[in-house]
């Protein structure tokens, strides 16, 4: 087998192991299968005291994307704390595989869990709150959720590395998970938000990947979203493949890995 | 002949923070330049009690700390700036509970590690097969870790760290809390390792294991190796002297540094032994120290007297007492 070869199935492999140690654990499968619907929800309960139908519409899109960032976010910074109380972290460290690639396939088990979420918000919003979704372009559509899907594991990766060296990392994703959906234009149009909050918006990926589903939704054309969607999104894997290293250098000099 | 493990004068300093408001910095330094050498099959011992800066000097040697000073080398590979070489090279084993993913079966542990250690995919089946085999966990791989017992998982460590087939193997407490069947299986694997040619350094508090399986040993307290040599070399260090053992029940602290103030007396450890504590008295020899002994207990209820040669425990407890 190819070095590529190699590395892709590493890859693979790992990322269907960690996949399993999401799945097995039932107190958090049940979460992760509620939480979405009930922030959808809430979303959609407090738009439908208008009565508007796009409104409605825009709201169910946005709240398909709400539970792959909640679940994303809050799950990547929690990444390294769950490695160091497993005692794992070291060994993932101490192995010759870079440590980016360690966190890769993690972040994309948490993204395919965040992936469920959107699916599961579509059909919430048809069931519960009528919403029929008409969508112009399907197959742009799903290609932006994947967009979504993939860039927001993308942040959750550059997350996972920044806190590597901080015991109290999980406290960010708490922090990020509510101002993420306002940032992103998740549940409000990005116009209502402050001129100063803009480029912050710009700066994440998902921002575009919902503007891009809104887009195919509406039979607009999207490849523009997903293009700056797309360079966002590798520019948080350049910079956590960059970052990944100086952080471990800096937690092996500074005797933070193995703090619990 | 390349050293498999080199360290010379190694040290680690670690500084710590204190205080909300008016936050204080404190160094502490917890390897004060050690050096040592490994022979490559050799099983070389860090023998030191908690806190003697054991762990610290192995993760500097597993790449997983960088040294504040010295160097230290693995199979010619500087463990600071030639991670990837060293780390292909070692295998790393820690004692205690933790290291696994507790909702994977043994094997998918197994299968994990395989890849982040690189072991060839058409050798993997072959290669955790014939480790699980070792171990003695064939039959139980398919169970989740979280059901394992600890020598169970402990076992399972030790596959882990034998996966990518390393040359030098880090043992660190590795038999720690598991219970006497399990922990002379483990022997049996450690010693077994060092048949097959590997390169062995382990820590440990028990010095039966150590003696049994060591062929050198360094001491090590307060960050400083205070002593080093074979096991009988390091028995030599009191061999000179005996033991004295007196029951006792209810000693005090005063009537213990009384004893140890008694000329010839090197050493005085108290163990307790469920309802009796035992005075462990390492004298010089030709020193009479019984009668003397006993006359300072006065007071005491006094349980059987004894004598006995030295025995490496207590040329460890003379070591990291002094």
């Amino acid at each position: 087998m190819t070095g590529l070869g190699a590395r892709l199935r590493q890859q693979l492999v790992c990322f269907w192991l960690q996949l399993k140690i999401l799945m097995f654990s039932p107190f958090e499968g049940f979460l992760a299968v509620l939480f979405p619907l009930m922030f959808a929800t809430s979303a959609l309960l407090v738009y439908r005291v208008n009565n508007d139908p796009d409104a409605m519409l825009y709201a169910g899109i946005g709240a398909a994307a709400m539970g792959i960032w909640t679940s994303q976010t809050v799950s990547a910074t929690t990444l390294v704390q769950r490695e160091r109380r497993a005692g794992t972290l070291e060994l993932v460290v101490a192995a010759p595989t870079s440590f980016s690639l360690v966190l890769l396939p993690i972040t994309c088990a948490m993204a395919t869990i965040g992936l469920y979420s959107v699916v599961a918000t579509i059909l919430w919003d048809w069931w519960v709150f009528d919403i029929a979704l008409h969508v112009e372009d399907w197959p742009v559509f799903v290609l932006s959720i994947l967009m979504a899907t993939i860039t927001i594991a993308l942040f959750g990766f550059l997350l996972s590395v920044s806190a590597v060296r901080y015991r109290t990392s999980w406290a960010l994703g708490a922090a990020l998970e509510y101002p993420g959906w306002l940032l992103c234009g998740f549940v409000i149009p990005l116009d209502l938000l402050p001129d100063a909050l803009r480029p912050v918006s710009w700066a994440l990926a998902p921002t575009w990947a919902v503007e891009g589903m809104r887009a195919a939704a509406a039979g607009e054309s999207a490849w523009a979203d997903l293009a700056v969607c797309g360079a966002v999104g590798l520019a948080y894997a350049a910079l956590a493949g960059w970052l990944g290293v100086r952080l471990i250098n800096a937690a092996r000099r500074d005797a933070t890995l193995a703090l619990s | 002949m390349t050293a498999a493990v080199e360290a010379r004068d190694l040290r680690r300093t670690f500084t710590t923070r204190s205080g909300a408001l008016r936050r204080t910095r404190k160094e502490v330094e917890a390897v004060k330049g050690v050096s040592f050498e490994i022979a490559p099959g050799e099983l070389f011992g860090l023998l030191g009690p908690n806190g003697a800066g054991k762990t610290t000097t192995i993760k500097m040697l597993i790449t997983l700390l960088i040294p504040s000073s010295g160097s230290a080398h693995v199979l010619g590979h500087d463990v600071v700036t030639d991670l990837r070489e060293v780390r292909r090279r070692i295998g790393y084993v820690f004692g205690g509970d933790r290291g696994l993913y507790e909702r994977l079966s043994g094997l998918d542990n197994l299968r994990y590690f395989s890849e982040l250690y690189g072991v060839a995919p058409r050798e993997q089946k072959k290669r955790i097969g014939e480790l699980l085999e070792l171990v003695g966990l064939t039959g139980r791989e398919g169970e989740r870790v979280e059901g394992y017992s600890r020598g169970m998982r402990q076992r399972l460590h030790i596959a882990r760290g034998l996966l990518h087939d390393p040359d030098v193997f880090f043992l660190d407490e590795p038999s720690i809390g598991i219970d006497p069947v399990g922990a002379r299986e483990l022997r049996a694997t450690i010693a077994g390792l060092r048949d097959q040619g590997k390169t062995v350094l382990l820590t440990t508090h028990y010095m039966f294991e150590a003696d049994e399986l060591c062929d050198r040993i360094a001491v090590i307290r307060s960050g400083e190796i205070v002593a080093e040599g074979t096991p009988t070399q390091l028995k030599g260090l009191v061999s000179a002297g005996r033991v004295l053992e007196v029951e006792t029940y209810g000693i005090s602290d005063d009537a213990v540094e009384a004893v140890r103030g008694i000329g010839g007396v090197r050493t005085v450890v108290v163990e307790d032994r469920g309802q009796v504590q035992v005075l462990v008295v390492s004298c010089e020899s030709g020193a009479e120290v019984t009668q003397p002994a006993l006359a300072r207990l006065d007071g005491t209820r006094v349980g059987r007297v004894s004598h006995r040669d030295p025995t490496l425990e207590d040329a460890y407890v003379e070591l990291v007492t002094r």
